[in-house]
């Protein structure tokens, strides 16, 4: 066995039992704040994951994406309504537990089942290396692009209602019917304090 | 990896060196790998020192002081005396805190710094290692960051730490978009992720190749968003002192602490680097240096022109990082700070539209004269 591939295999290793146990961590433990920063070590090892498939370019964009804007906006969600009480009790929590356990081993041994009974083809096709970011950017612009460009029409979307979501001066009526339009959950526009004191 | 030929190329030759006395390649490869990453996590550390010493000196200077003088000659022994200073210091966990995300925060924070030094190039070869995606590996690890400073904010629980953690990364998250716009449209031109890529299409002609010419609006937005990045005054909303105590610090003492400041100025220096080397030429001298070496009569591939021209490469590429450095403290010093929705406008409503602009009139005049912007 060479160095490089003792190396592989105690990466593999040491990314494959971070992401389990961290993955883990994100479903079972009771602290949400725990979870949100577990649920980066596991985008991370993913990444790593991908960097040992030789396809660094993907590595990178999950870092981007997942660590650097996911996760990022959850944390954030979480730290803004960062209220110290605990949740409600449940009807049946130990019940809905078992059952949602059940669900999730289920799921977990049809998967094993299909990754032992798909006859894989090894070794796979070799890999590219650094060519990778080239194909895949002729890929996205050729047999890919439909998918392409129905996620960015979705991200237009998403973006154009965030805005809607968040302006202030909104329509006071309906833009159809002309009846005034009930605006109590739209916060309202305020005058500055200082200004509108004598 | 990226082979590439001509420069001094210092692995190949401890390589055939080591294996010269009877040492197999493997072995010799693995005794080359630490000295890179030790070489340049030494570089970082003494940048930062000189740094420090730097921001006191010309800090002084603005306001007419004369700063830091006993401690060596010019007070330069200074850094190494704040630094001891935070060694020694009692390393405190607030009694509230939680104790484990305290720790790892600084961490967090100081890591992605460090492992972004591995694609900033001092020469032809002169790189921990020439991976392909460059410049997106340092984008890609910069915003693990914030990451690090909420868990810093969260842990300390104190309501000033929490503030400037979620300040820092809403900064840090509508700042990286227009930086990463900006470097597209360097990346566009020089058809190539990887630094030593486009430093070397940026050299063809010294210093009139050097893209700060092609891509001046690139460049300010660059330079305006590496800054915010940084924290660095104008843009030093997480650790307002008026305001906000010390931010996410606010807490931290001792060598936690130390781990934020080193943070903030290995990565000043970073974003120095590579703004020299997306704009500014690289380890490029003003004038190529085979012209230099044709008109003395050298051959390039000769051994001492090759000596010669990575050091001045290495000279140049701080010389130009320094300078940048330079222009950031006389920045801090000068410019008072902005509010929170300025700097959010100025991100989202002015820096973003302009990079996509100035994206679009890239391609647009790669598409017209590829002659000049890179076919």
């Amino acid at each position: 066995m060479t160095i490089a591939s003792t190396t592989q295999l105690i990466c593999f290793a040491a990314l494959s039992i971070t992401l389990v146990v961290g993955a883990f961590g994100v479903v079972l433990l009771p602290n949400i704040v725990y979870s949100a920063f577990l649920l980066a070590g596991v985008f991370l090892s993913v990444s790593g994951l991908y960097l040992l498939l030789n396809a660094s370019f993907v590595a990178a964009a999950q870092i981007l994406v997942y660590v650097g804007a996911v996760n990022v906006l959850i944390l954030f969600a979480i730290m803004l309504v960062n209220k110290r009480e605990d949740l409600s009790a449940i009807p049946g929590l130990a019940l809905r537990r078992v059952l949602s356990a059940a669900v999730c081993g289920g799921l977990f041994l049809l998967l094993v089942r299909v990754a032992f009974t798909t006859p894989w083809a090894l070794p796979g096709p070799a890999s590219i290396g650094e060519e990778a970011t080239a194909r895949i950017g002729e890929h996205l612009f050729s047999d890919y692009l439909l998918p392409f460009e129905l996620a960015s029409v979705l991200l237009l979307m998403a973006m154009i209602g965030a805005i809607v979501l968040a302006r202030r001066d909104v329509y006071t009526s309906d833009v159809i019917t002309g009846e005034p339009a009930d605006q109590g959950l739209i916060e309202k526009a305020r005058t500055p304090l200082l200004t509108s004191k004598p | 990896m990226v082979t590439t030929t001509g420069g001094l190329d210092l692995q190949a030759s401890f390589e055939t060196t080591l294996e010269g006395i009877g040492l197999s390649p493997g072995m010799a490869h693995l005794l080359w790998l630490p000295l890179p990453m030790v070489l340049v996590l030494v570089a970082a550390v003494v940048g930062v020192l000189v740094n420090v010493w730097l921001e006191r000196k010309i800090s002084a200077a603005v306001q007419q002081r004369i700063g830091p003088e006993y401690a060596g000659a010019l007070g330069i022994l200074q850094p190494m005396a704040d630094g001891l200073k935070l060694v020694f210091k009692e390393d405190i966990i607030p009694a509230r805190a939680d104790g484990l995300l305290f720790t790892l925060g600084p961490v967090l924070v100081l890591i992605p710094v460090i492992l972004s030094w591995l694609v900033v190039p001092f020469g032809q070869n002169l790189l921990i290692s020439n991976v392909g995606i460059g410049i997106f590996l340092w984008i890609a690890l910069s915003s693990i960051q914030p990451i690090g400073l909420l868990m810093s904010g969260y842990a300390s629980n104190n309501k000033y730490s929490l503030l400037g953690g979620l300040r820092a990364a809403a900064q840090s998250i509508s700042y990286e978009i227009p930086l990463a716009l900006a470097v597209l449209a360097v990346v566009m031109m020089s058809n190539s992720l990887s630094t030593v890529d486009i430093v070397n299409q940026q050299n063809g002609a010294g210093i009139f190749s050097w893209n700060i010419w092609r891509q001046p609006v690139g460049f300010v937005i660059f330079w305006i968003c590496a800054l915010a990045e940084c924290e660095r005054l104008p843009f030093d909303l997480p650790e307002a002192e008026e305001e906000l105590v010390a931010g996410y610090q606010t807490e931290y003492a001792g060598m936690k602490f130390a781990l934020f400041y080193l943070g903030s100025y290995i990565n000043l220096v970073l974003s120095a680097l590579l703004v020299s080397v997306l704009y500014l030429g690289g380890w490029g001298f003003p004038l190529p240096i085979e012209w230099l070496a044709g008109w003395l009569g050298q051959s390039v591939d000769a051994a001492p022109v090759q000596v010669i021209a990575a050091s001045v490469g290495i000279v140049m590429t701080v010389l130009k990082a320094y300078l940048l450095v330079f222009l950031a403290i006389l920045l801090r010093w000068s410019v008072p700070r902005v509010r929170i929705d300025q700097l959010l406008n100025l991100g989202w409503k002015f820096l973003l539209p302009i990079g996509l602009v100035n994206l679009l009139v890239t391609a647009g005049l790669k598409l017209a004269f590829p002659g000049a912007f890179g076919g």
